[in-house]
């Protein structure tokens, strides 16, 4: 049996906005479990992106719990959440989030450099195809680099989760396939659990488990047996 | 109900959003407009009451003095081509004694024509009336020491004059052009309680110093558009066998030296510092500006997009610069009336005008006004022009990404030389040099100002030290009304409380090298003076050679003479003898031109054998009072200067202007200092949120993320420091030059401490702006900025 990594139990998310209350989750529970990749389906405003960034230290949940191997994150203070992100969380966003003064080796080495076992900058970048591109900086690179260069920086620290999200949002089919690729061989060759967030339904061949999010709650939940190579996703 | 346009409602409230911003360049701004009124004001005061003054009250454009010029003279110097009225009268030193006052006070004594206004150098009566010329005992009294002493018309005083003592009748107060700025002798600041001026009849004068038919003092008016180095030389030429001292022009008068001097530095002031202030400011607009506009491109896209013409968004930002420069003029303007009044409040203390008004004419508001929104709008041109200039496709579009150069290269990082965060900062410096040139520059300008304003104390000190401790340590020194023989010193030794006395004699001359010439005193002294000496170019205190002149280098560089070189001496008391002597070296002196020779050397030059004209005294603290009474008695004694007192009384004042100095130099400095430093941070916030707020979700702390702004603000700061001392320096440089005269000049001293004391002030302003910044960091809102594309 699997280790769970993340236990969430009926977390809700309420944003009170000019006396407008806004349920953004209303109830929504999941267990990650270690090694898998789940993806999180659904529309704009269905509340994946609110509950990834809960998971994530990012934001704190209205009521419910999460554990994170068996640690309660709910009470965490805001110091420990930022100590919560740096040892255990990689981040990738949609619009890759480099620092534009950093090249790409230096911004790996970013995280490298606060992180307790981390992996060589140039190892990170290599793993996402991109050795040979470690002295580019950020705007003499495609976004497809770009976006790779960020899954290096958000792996190289071997963070025991990586969160994702619409890490292919901005990207074309080509490109695309190249950052699921890095995606899938780190999740295979490191072993990191991997939740990516995306309204691409074709994705969700390529995961363990898919959860599909509606109006703040899961609406249905499936899982694959067989994955698919991002290759032979079609999209 | 007006209705005002929605671009006007979007100016005010991103007036509101930037608030913090737009008051500290309004603030900056408000300074060069504060320094414009403040110097411009005040110079015009001061400069038009003085012309005022001076024409209404005839003050003179040519004096002389000499030893006795009969008065017959008077029609041949009228007669000289451009003069227009001449006055010739006796001036006298003279102690006074003066009731509830220990200390002797020093006088100086002139004469009135009777039964007319003098034709030069007018009287402005404050009250009472003036002498009459048939009583001997009547004195008009200069408004500043009545004032001092509470004396009015009826009052009496003790006067010795000319060895002899008057019981004097106070029967008006006075004011008088000539003494706008009075000094009494040994003194390097006004002291109304010690030093008074006073005028006696004609007839009076004549009687008490034997000077009947005669004048030692002569004062000229010219012509609009006379020759005055013709006229100076046929009055010289005229003088010459009455023991004319040499004539010279107001620029050498004593108190038009000195508030010509005031004048001189309101001017530059005026000059100098509010472009620099608006400079900053413009930088400033133009930072902020800059990165207005990239924010709100999309939105400027977007108004083009729904038909808003080029020049309505160009306006529209134009607007709001304005608002911010009107803002700068009203804080400034307050400020400047308000600081204008306290100026001239200061310099009536100071300078002695029948009346002092701060003149802050409406048309000095305006051209603050204009200069001020000029300045904005120069500093905000080339943005406005871009915003004007945007197609509004292009500007719905995001920017290109910034592309930065590796200028701490790859190797440096592999050995871990700098953090990731600190290349972060220094290469975001690096990417805009100019900027981050620039915002130097504008910290390193609060630097220079604080060092340009607290120098200032460490030359005066320096000076002071120099004057007092090192040349001239005596306690007193007393001016005998006549030359008298060298066995004069044995009577004063004998004085109650005098411990030692040196003799001196003063010789007045003419030294020429070449085909320039200059009329100064020579000072004999002892070998080994030990009240009154030379001091060597490392201020060091030296013996008197036995033969040859010591010129102070200011004298010597007037005259191109070197050490061994041979001058041309002109005894001008003497039937002009000129004879030849050897220049033995130069000597560092800061006050007067006073050339200096072995007493016995000068003894053996001038053909009436040895004399003496001054005596310096060191005095029994303790039987200072029997000293007093005893000088107030003694015949024979012309004039006193009590060194210790003047030493204590500059003191005083330095320390009082001092404080009030420093506090409205630190507030300025400060002012600039933070509104560059926190607009620059500021800006660098905005530019960089998202990559920050990246950090702080990579799990970076706020204190790391503050530690990537903290190491640009630094390295500006820091690189600041230098370049603000080394402007600091230039300025303090260019004052002294500006002071420089043959009164006195200040030597140029900046000690270590005030570098110190300046870059602490400003690294404080820096650090507090630091703090605020810090809070912000603090608040970067992660989620939405990693939602957003830049």
């Amino acid at each position: 049996m699997p280790t769970p990594v993340f236990i969430a139990d009926n977390i809700t998310k309420t944003y009170t906005t000019n006396k407008v209350e806004v349920h953004a989750l209303r109830g929504v529970s999941m267990t990650l479990y270690e090694g898998e990749m789940v993806v999180l389906l659904g529309p704009s405003g269905s509340g994946k992106s609110t509950f990834l960034n809960i998971l994530g230290g990012l934001d704190n949940a209205t009521t419910g719990t999460v554990s994170f191997l068996q640690q309660n994150l709910t009470n965490f203070s805001e110091s420990k959440l930022t100590r919560f992100r740096r040892d255990y969380v990689g981040f990738v966003f949609q619009f890759y989030n480099l620092i534009p003064s950093l090249n790409a080796w230096e911004n790996v080495a970013l995280t490298t450099e606060i992180a307790k076992n981390p992996l060589d900058p140039q190892e990170a970048l290599e793993l996402v195809g991109l050795g040979n591109r470690s002295s580019h900086f950020p705007a003499e690179m495609s976004g497809g680099e770009q976006q790779r260069v960020a899954i290096a920086r958000a792996i190289a620290k071997r963070p025991e989760v990586l969160l994702c999200d619409e890490p292919t949002g901005a990207l074309d089919t080509q490109t695309g396939t190249l950052v699921l690729e890095a995606l899938q061989r780190i999740n295979v060759e490191l072993g990191t659990t991997t939740a990516i967030i995306t309204h691409n339904t074709a994705i969700q061949e390529m995961a363990n488990r898919v959860y599909i999010f509606k109006d703040g709650a899961i609406a249905s939940t499936h899982e694959n047996e067989q994955p698919k190579q991002p290759s032979e996703v079609a999209w | 109900m007006v209705t005002l346009p929605v671009l006007d409602r979007k100016v005010i409230r991103d007036l509101k959003r930037l608030w913090a911003q737009v008051l500290a360049i309004a603030l900056v701004m408000a300074c060069g407009v504060m320094t414009l009124i403040l110097a411009q004001g005040a110079y015009r005061s001061l400069s038009q009451t003085q012309e005022t003054y001076y024409d209404q009250y005839r003050f003179g454009h040519i004096f002389a003095q000499a030893v006795r010029a009969p008065d017959h003279l008077k029609e041949r110097i009228a007669a000289i081509d451009g003069v227009s009225a001449v006055e010739m009268r006796i001036v006298r030193s003279a102690i006074l004694d003066i009731p509830q006052m220990a200390e002797p006070a020093a006088g100086m004594a002139l004469s009135l024509p009777s039964g007319r206004k003098p034709a030069v150098n007018r009287l402005y009566l404050k009250t009472g009336r003036l002498p009459e010329g048939s009583r001997t005992n009547e004195v008009a009294l200069d408004s500043r020491f009545a004032k001092a002493h509470g004396l009015k018309p009826g009052d009496t005083f003790s006067a010795t004059l000319n060895g002899k003592k008057l019981h004097l009748e106070i029967t008006g107060i006075i004011l008088s052009p000539e003494f706008i700025y009075a000094l009494g002798p040994g003194d390097l600041v006004p002291d109304d309680r010690r030093f008074a001026v006073f005028f006696m009849a004609q007839s009076a004068m004549e009687g008490l110093f034997d000077m009947k038919n005669a004048a030692n003092d002569i004062s000229l008016r010219l012509l609009r558009g006379a020759c005055t180095p013709c006229v100076l030389e046929k009055l010289d030429r005229l003088l010459k066998p009455y023991g004319g001292t040499g004539a010279y022009k107001r620029k050498d008068q004593q108190s038009h030296a000195f508030l010509d001097a005031e004048l001189t530095q309101l001017s530059a002031m005026a000059k100098v510092l509010p472009p620099i202030f608006l400079l900053v400011s413009a930088f400033l607009v133009n930072m902020i500006l800059s990165r207005l506009i990239a924010l709100e491109r999309e939105q400027i896209g977007l108004l083009k997009a729904c038909g808003y013409a080029s020049w309505s968004v160009a306006g529209h930002y134009a607007k709001l610069v304005s608002i911010v420069a009107f803002l700068g003029v009203g804080i400034g303007s307050v400020a400047g009336n308000y600081m204008g009044r306290l100026m001239t409040q200061m310099y009536a203390q100071y300078f002695s005008f029948p009346f002092l008004v701060f003149d802050d004419s409406p048309d000095l508001y305006l051209i603050a006004a204009v200069i001020s929104l000029i300045a904005a709008l120069g500093g905000a041109f080339s943005s406005i022009m871009k915003a004007a200039r945007l197609p509004p496709a292009v500007a719905m579009r995001p920017p290109a990404p910034p592309r930065f150069r590796s200028f701490l290269s790859l190797r440096s990082q592999r050995l871990r030389i700098l953090s990731q965060l600190s290349t972060m900062g220094l290469r975001h410096l690096m990417h805009n040099p100019l900027r981050s040139l620039l915002t130097s520059l504008g910290v390193s300008f609060s630097l220079a100002l604080l060092v340009s304003a607290l120098f200032l104390t460490n030359s005066m000190d320096h000076m002071i030290n120099v004057a007092f401790n090192k040349a001239e340590t005596a306690d007193a020194r007393l001016t005998l009304a006549d030359d008298k023989a060298p066995t004069v010193l044995g009577d004063i030794m004998r004085l109650p409380g005098v411990l030692t006395a040196e003799a001196y004699r003063q010789e007045p001359v003419i030294l020429r090298f070449g085909p320039k010439e200059k009329r100064v005193a020579i000072t004999g002294r002892p070998a080994k003076a030990a009240l009154s000496r030379i001091l060597d170019l490392n201020e060091r205190a030296i013996e008197m050679p036995s033969t040859g002149l010591m010129l102070p280098t200011h004298l010597a560089n007037q005259l191109g003479v070197q050490p061994g070189q041979m001058l041309d001496v002109e005894l001008t008391q003497h039937n002009s003898i000129i004879k030849q002597v050897r220049v033995a070296g130069v000597i560092t002196s800061y006050m007067g031109l006073s050339a200096s020779m072995h007493i016995d050397a000068l003894n053996a030059l001038v053909p009436n054998g040895p004399r003496i004209s001054d005596l310096a005294v060191n005095i029994d603290r303790t039987r200072l009072n029997d000293l007093y009474d005893a000088v107030k008695e003694t015949p024979g004694l012309g004039g006193i200067a009590l060194q210790m007192l003047s030493r204590a009384k500059f003191r005083e004042l330095m320390d009082q202007s001092f404080t009030s100095m420093l506090t409205a130099y630190i507030t300025i400095a400060v002012i600039v200092a933070f509104g560059v430093v926190y607009n620059a941070a500021r800006i660098q916030l905005s530019e960089r949120g998202r990559e920050l707020a990246s950090l702080r979700v990579i799990g970076f702390s706020k204190q790391e993320v503050f530690h990537v702004i903290l190491v640009e603000m630094a390295m500006i700061v820091l690189i600041a420091q230098p370049l603000g001392w080394l402007l600091g320096y230039g300025m303090a440089a260019g004052m002294i030059k500006g002071f420089a005269s043959d009164l006195f000049r200040i030597p140029l001293v900046v000690l270590p401490s005030t570098y110190a004391i300046a870059s602490f002030v400003i690294l404080s302003a820096a650090l507090a702006c630091a703090l605020i910044v810090r809070r912000r960091v603090g608040k970067l809102d992660l989620i939405k900025t990693l939602k957003t594309r830049e």
